[in-house]
């Protein structure tokens, strides 16, 4: 950020609250305010990974310490398959939204053409409609598709990873192309020009030049695709079928008859992924 | 310096919408020359680049390189090489990967491309630096890289887009020097764009002057700066007095034209202007005289009052009232060092200016 | 000269089909197409086996806007969004002016530290405060502990509310802070410069000049909350209805279910949403000005 200097000497004397240096009563009412926010927003998650290890049957009270729940939760087939599950969904909803994301964003990005705006809402769209509503209608629109298919050849279909799958893509690829497009902004195009001007035809300029470019932003698109589907819980649970089930979609059934440690283990779990994730993305870019 | 031609435009047009970028431009560029397109902002000049390279196809009018037609062909099929205003150096690579990336493309083979990469950057004095990344760089380094880039593919035809527009005024013109010794020692001609008058008149064997898409004229530097062919160029290169007048007549090889107030002028016309032409007479201030007044008029000789005195140097400017309604700059070169002002001209003072017809010229439009 | 712009843009016209048309029909056959069948759903009829039967009705509407669990259910919903929103703004946007007033080295890290709860699963986060929240919960034990006594946290409103800013508050935080880093801060001494109070300031300055931030983080915080139905469920007990646990209930759990009377509320809930972000725009851009 850049900042312009104070003016005068008399506006560097009026130095309340918003001065960088915190050593006034509104500077110091605020630090402790946001240290409490933070407090706030941390609790709640080092409590969770701490009575991961409890031996207190409920999960909520210290007890002593033990690997139990972690131990038994590797021994669930259910939770097992569940987390399988998940990790698939999202492994290929990040495939196939990061493809069709990026596509779309060159689209937009370097292409002017008739219905444009039309197809900006349409992208937009599904970050600004309510999860449930996009659920639903999935759901919906899944259940004519089985009966026009039982209709047509027979056979019965339900709910599965593919259905969870195709929602997810539909969700995501709205945030891939977001991120992609930043990136697509801040390339110079000129590049592409120089490329060009030294022999390289569209396609070696796009891989050699463009792509490596605007890969981070690619890579940026990917990872929140990834997380997305890692994040959701509502379309997966309208849309997956039984004996399909998703990580989310488990610990919310157990969840909503007993809270148990077995829980505990498998949200840190899920926690040491999601960090992970974020470290490796933070890695990434600063590589470059 | 051959004649060949290296470069020709025929009757090229390019709109953006309802902007005329380039007006039906007729140009012929020679092989081996170093040919400068100077104008204002906006003039046309990237756009004319442009349409050689191939980044934009003409609206309509041709394109030929070397006799042949360039038509649709892309960017990457040309036999020229471009220098950017930004240098667009690939941030991505190292210097070494930015130089080879155009020999790369030709599938040049490895160890020929290493060869011809280090021969480059030994070119534009840059060895030791290959491994460095462009932003690792100063701007006078990136400038060498692009240079670097574009000269090892050998191109037919160098284009360079205001390349030094980016540098400070000492650096450039360093690199104006560099480039002009570098462009004798490749043979390769090069197509230089710049809004500089002087960087034109220094650097180029010819210029193109261009002004709201049209080509004005096109000449060595001399031709341009002492035989302008139209009242824009002689007004954008260099400085000049203009007086507007009416041809009267002719005297032997000089064309007369008169003012409003009666006052004549002679000068060179560059075509025939028959009698009651609206002109526009031009000298410039250097090639007026200035003389103290000793009774009797010389020919083409006017009187007048000496109004400012600015010494600045090299030279003393000063502006001369001919009457109510005009005044003549004139520029005296300090042939003589001394310190003492008072022997020199002093506002008030009465003097009589000379106008040389030799170095007047009559302009129309 | 014609052709040669004509083979161009047919080259484009390829490239730009080939680019669009994978999102396009994606978007058009599991997004768009999806909400008109719900659309149309919201005008049929349920019979008894809860299947749905193609006959034209308004029942469903008039259903919603005459019998009381659903008219609460919207109230109850808007209600709990708007506080949720307002308290997020609240707690979010001091927060943000102290990550940005930060010294430069920190900000980043202080903005990370915000996000990193936001790429954890949002039941994990919300169970969490289950643990916290319980009878024989921490709190409680707390309680317990200093001679309180046990209250009763989980299972209420209060709960409910609680969770809800707990998960959306890193929504409302990343657009303020953007907002709020593009800010000047001279401007507010050049407004006490002028005579103008702290609060004057902050009112006719700073608040105007950040109001994108704020419109964003209430728009994205705003949406979420309106459709919940887990917050309420885990934590608030499922104690009362709100729009999200209707939904649900008619699409997934109900007996019968009623997809047609959840379609008839899925699509109401987004007219709601459009006409109280419409008129959300309109009172912070008069705001702007
Ligand atoms: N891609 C474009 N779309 C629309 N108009 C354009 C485009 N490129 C150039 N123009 C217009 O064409 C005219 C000539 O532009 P051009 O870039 O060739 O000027 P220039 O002589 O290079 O100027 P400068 O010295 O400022 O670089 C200008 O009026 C410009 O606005
Ligand atoms: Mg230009």
């Amino acid at each position: 950020m850049i900042k312009t200097a104070p003016a005068t000497t008399a506006s560097a004397r009026i130095r309340g609250a918003f001065s960088e240096g915190r050593l006034t009563w509104s500077g110091l009412a605020l630090t402790g305010f946001s240290i409490l926010v933070y407090l706030f927003l941390y609790a709640p998650i080092v409590i969770l990974v701490l009575f991961s290890f409890t031996r207190d049957e409920f999960g909520v009270r210290w007890t002593g310490f033990t690997f139990d729940w972690y131990i038994r939760l590797f021994n669930n087939p259910r939770m097992m398959g569940a987390a399988w599950n998940t990790l698939v969904v999202a492994t290929v909803s990040t495939i196939v939204s990061t493809i069709i994301g990026t596509l779309l964003a060159m689209a937009m990005e370097r292409y002017r053409f008739r219905g444009r705006n039309a197809m900006e809402g349409l992208i937009y769209l599904p970050i600004v409609v309510p999860e449930i509503v996009m659920a639903v209608a999935l759901l919906a629109f899944s259940a004519i598709v089985f009966d026009v298919i039982k209709m047509v050849t027979g056979e019965t279909l339900r709910r599965n990873l593919t259905t969870v799958t195709i929602g997810h893509i539909a969700f995501s690829i709205s945030f891939v192309v977001v991120v992609v497009r930043t990136s697509l902004k801040n390339f110079d195009r000129r590049l592409e020009e120089a490329a060009a001007d030294l022999g390289a035809d569209s396609w070696q300029t796009f891989w050699r030049i463009t792509f490596p470019l605007i890969l981070p932003g690619i890579i940026g698109g990917a990872l929140l695709a990834f997380t997305l589907s890692l994040d959701d819980f509502i379309i997966s649970l309208f849309l997956s079928g039984p004996g399909t089930s998703l990580l989310p979609v488990e610990v919310y059934n157990r969840v909503r008859r007993a809270v148990t440690p077995e829980i505990n283990a498998i949200s840190t779990l899920m926690l040491i992924l999601s960090m992970a994730l974020v470290a490796l993305s933070q890695l990434l870019q600063r590589r470059r | 310096m051959s004649d060949s031609i290296a470069i020709e435009l025929r009757d090229v047009v390019k709109r953006f919408g309802d902007v005329v970028a380039v007006d039906h431009v007729n140009l012929q560029i020679r092989d081996g020359e170093f040919f400068s397109m100077l104008g204002p902002s906006g003039c046309g000049k990237t756009s004319t680049l442009r349409m050689i390279a191939g980044f934009e196809l003409p609206t309509a009018g041709s394109i030929l390189i070397h006799g042949r037609e360039m038509g649709l062909t892309p960017p990457h099929l040309r036999p020229v090489n471009t220098v950017f205003q930004s240098y667009a150096l690939f941030p991505h690579m190292t210097v070494a990967q930015n130089v080879a990336f155009g020999l790369e493309m030709r599938k040049v083979p490895k160890a020929e491309i290493a060869r011809q990469v280090k021969e480059a950057l030994e070119l534009v004095r840059l060895s030791g630096l290959e491994e460095r990344r462009p932003r690792q760089l100063s701007g006078g380094q990136q400038q060498r890289v692009a240079l670097a880039r574009a000269l090892v593919n050998h191109p037919e035809v160098l284009l360079l887009d205001e390349p030094l527009g980016a540098l400070d005024q000492k650096l450039r013109k360093e690199m104006q020097l560099e480039l002009k010794s570098l462009q004798a020692r490749v043979g390769i001609t090069f197509v230089f764009v710049t809004h500089d008058q002087e960087e034109a008149l220094t650097m180029s064997d010819r210029i193109a002057v261009m002004n709201k898409g049209k080509l004005l004229q096109v000449g060595t530097p001399t031709e341009i700066y002492e035989r302008p062919n139209c009242r824009f160029v002689a007004d954008f290169i260099g400085e000049t007095n203009f007086i507007d007048g009416v041809v009267i007549g002719r005297d032997g090889n000089y064309t007369v034209l008169e003012t409003p107030e009666g006052l004549r002028f002679r000068g060179l016309a560059t075509r025939p202007l028959s009698d009651g032409t609206q002109v526009t007479y031009s000298i410039r201030p250097e090639k007026v005289r200035l003389l103290a007044p000793n009774g009797e008029l010389p020919p083409n000789g006017l009187a007048g009052t000496v109004m400012t005195v600015n010494y600045i140097g090299s030279d003393t400017r000063i502006t001369v009232r001919i009457n109510d309604r005009r005044t003549i700059d004139i520029w005296e070169q300090n042939t003589r060092s001394t310190l003492d002002r008072d022997e020199y001209w002093q506002p008030g003072e009465a003097a009589v200016i000379v106008c040389p017809p030799d170095n007047a010229l009559v302009l129309s439009e | 000269m014609a052709t040669i712009q004509q083979q161009q843009q047919r080259r484009d016209r390829i490239r730009l089909a080939l680019l669009l048309t994978p999102g396009l029909l994606w978007l058009l056959l599991f997004f768009a197409l999806p909400l008109v069948i719900i659309f149309v759903y919201s005008f049929m009829t349920n019979d008894a086996l809860g299947r749905v039967v193609y006959e034209p009705t308004l029942n469903n509407y008039i259903t919603i806007f005459t019998q009381s669990l659903y008219v609460n259910a919207y109230w109850r919903s808007i209600w709990t969004s708007v506080l949720t929103t307002v308290i997020c703004l609240l707690i979010g946007y001091p927060l943000a002016v102290f990550i940005a007033r930060s010294p430069q080295q920190w900000r980043m890290p202080l903005l990370m530290l915000i996000l990193i709860p936001f790429w954890t699963n949002f039941l994990v986060r919300i169970y969490a405060w289950q643990i916290i929240l319980a009878n024989n919960g921490i709190i409680n034990g707390f309680l317990e502990m200093i001679g309180v006594g046990r209250l009763t946290l989980l299972n209420t409103e209060g709960a409910t509310l609680v969770g809800l800013i707990y998960g959306e508050l890193p929504f409302m935080v990343l657009p303020l802070y953007a907002a709020i880093d593009r800010f000047d801060f001279t401007l507010m001494e050049a407004a006490a410069d002028l005579g103008a109070n702290k609060v004057q300031a902050f009112l006719r300055i700073m608040l105007p000049m950040t109001m994108p931030g704020i419109v964003a983080g209430s728009v994205l915080v705003f949406i979420p909350t309106l459709g919940q139905f887990v917050v309420s469920e885990l934590l608030g007990g499922a104690k009362v209805d709100y729009l999200g646990n209707l939904i649900q209930r008619l699409f997934l759990r109900a007996n019968p279910i009623n997809w047609p009377l959840g379609s008839a509320m899925a699509v109401l809930m987004m007219l709601v949403l459009l006409v109280l972000i419409m008129m959300y725009f309109r009172v912070t851009s008069e705001e702007e000005r």
